[in-house]
């Protein structure tokens, strides 16, 4: 674990519109991976509870957010800091393979997992070749 | 730069904190770039106050059950483990960014810290350790009497 740069990223630009809350965003790291029937994304988003998190399939646009409050608690000062809190937001393409309305979500100890199933006629689509 | 940092413990509201967290930020962009240094993980923040300290970690998806936390002294040490997701026959990764495997890692508070009474919570993937500083080494107030 040590080898992998673990530091937490910030989000580049998290869209090409302005937010109107001024707080820090961070990249989620995720992991892409494709099974049978869904694509499954799963991202560390630590902080987010299934009330702060929100996706959203815009066209072809699929985007994972969720709000975290930065870190206040009473009586303390922040004497050492390694890393921010703030919320997240991640944008990916999809292709049309992707039937929007059964993409699933859960989230759990920090960690979301959005599985997006594939379009019934994507799956169907096989090719039988005959022998002539 | 740790120590620097845990020198300012103590000092109250301070109107160029700001600057000092720039400061702080800036230090942190600029060390980590260099690419031999891979930065410790989990990366903690400590948020302090007269009778305790706070230590705080991201930790994503771990069963709470592989988080160990040991206490000697000064030091407290954070170890455990992050499973990594095991795939299925047929099953392909596009991206791979998260991480996995072991971790350790080991703070230093400024105070002895009260073993007995350190109490931590894993909630939403974020790790928080209570550790209370030792009542023998918690500051006297000592009375100044006027004759």
């Amino acid at each position: 674990m040590a080898n992998r740069d673990m530091e937490k990223r910030e989000a580049q630009s998290p869209s090409e519109t302005e937010r109107t809350r001024s707080r820090r965003v961070y990249s989620p790291r995720v992991d892409i991976y494709e099974a049978k029937d869904a694509i499954m994304l799963v991202a560390d988003m630590p902080g987010v509870d299934e009330k702060t998190v929100d996706i959203t399939l815009d066209k072809n646009i699929l985007t994972i957010s969720g709000a975290v409050e930065p870190d206040a608690f009473e009586g303390y000062q922040l004497g050492y800091s390694e890393y921010g809190t703030g919320d997240y937001q991640r944008s990916f393409t999809v292709s049309d393979e992707i039937d929007g309305d059964r993409i699933a979500a859960t989230v759990k100890d920090g960690v979301l997992r959005v599985t997006l199933p594939k379009a019934e006629k994507v799956r169907a689509r096989k090719i039988i070749v005959r022998a002539e | 730069m740790f120590w620097q940092d845990f020198g300012r413990f103590g000092r109250g509201w301070d109107p160029s904190r700001d600057i000092e967290n720039l400061r702080r930020e800036m230090n942190r962009l600029f060390t980590t770039t260099s690419p031999r240094e891979a930065p410790e993980f989990p990366a903690m923040n400590i948020w302090v106050r007269d009778s305790d300290a706070m230590v705080t970690a991201e930790l994503p998806g771990i069963d709470a059950r592989d988080l160990d936390i040991s206490v000697i002294g000064d030091t407290m040490t954070l170890s455990g483990n992050r499973k990594a997701d095991v795939l299925k026959e047929g099953e392909s990764y596009h991206r791979q960014e998260r991480g996995s495997g072991s971790f350790a890692r080991t703070m230093r508070l400024p105070f002895k810290i009260e073993a007995d009474k350190v109490s931590a919570k894993y909630e939403r993937g974020v790790l928080q350790i209570t550790l209370p500083r030792a009542e023998e080494d918690k500051p006297r107030k000592i009375q100044v009497k006027s004759k």
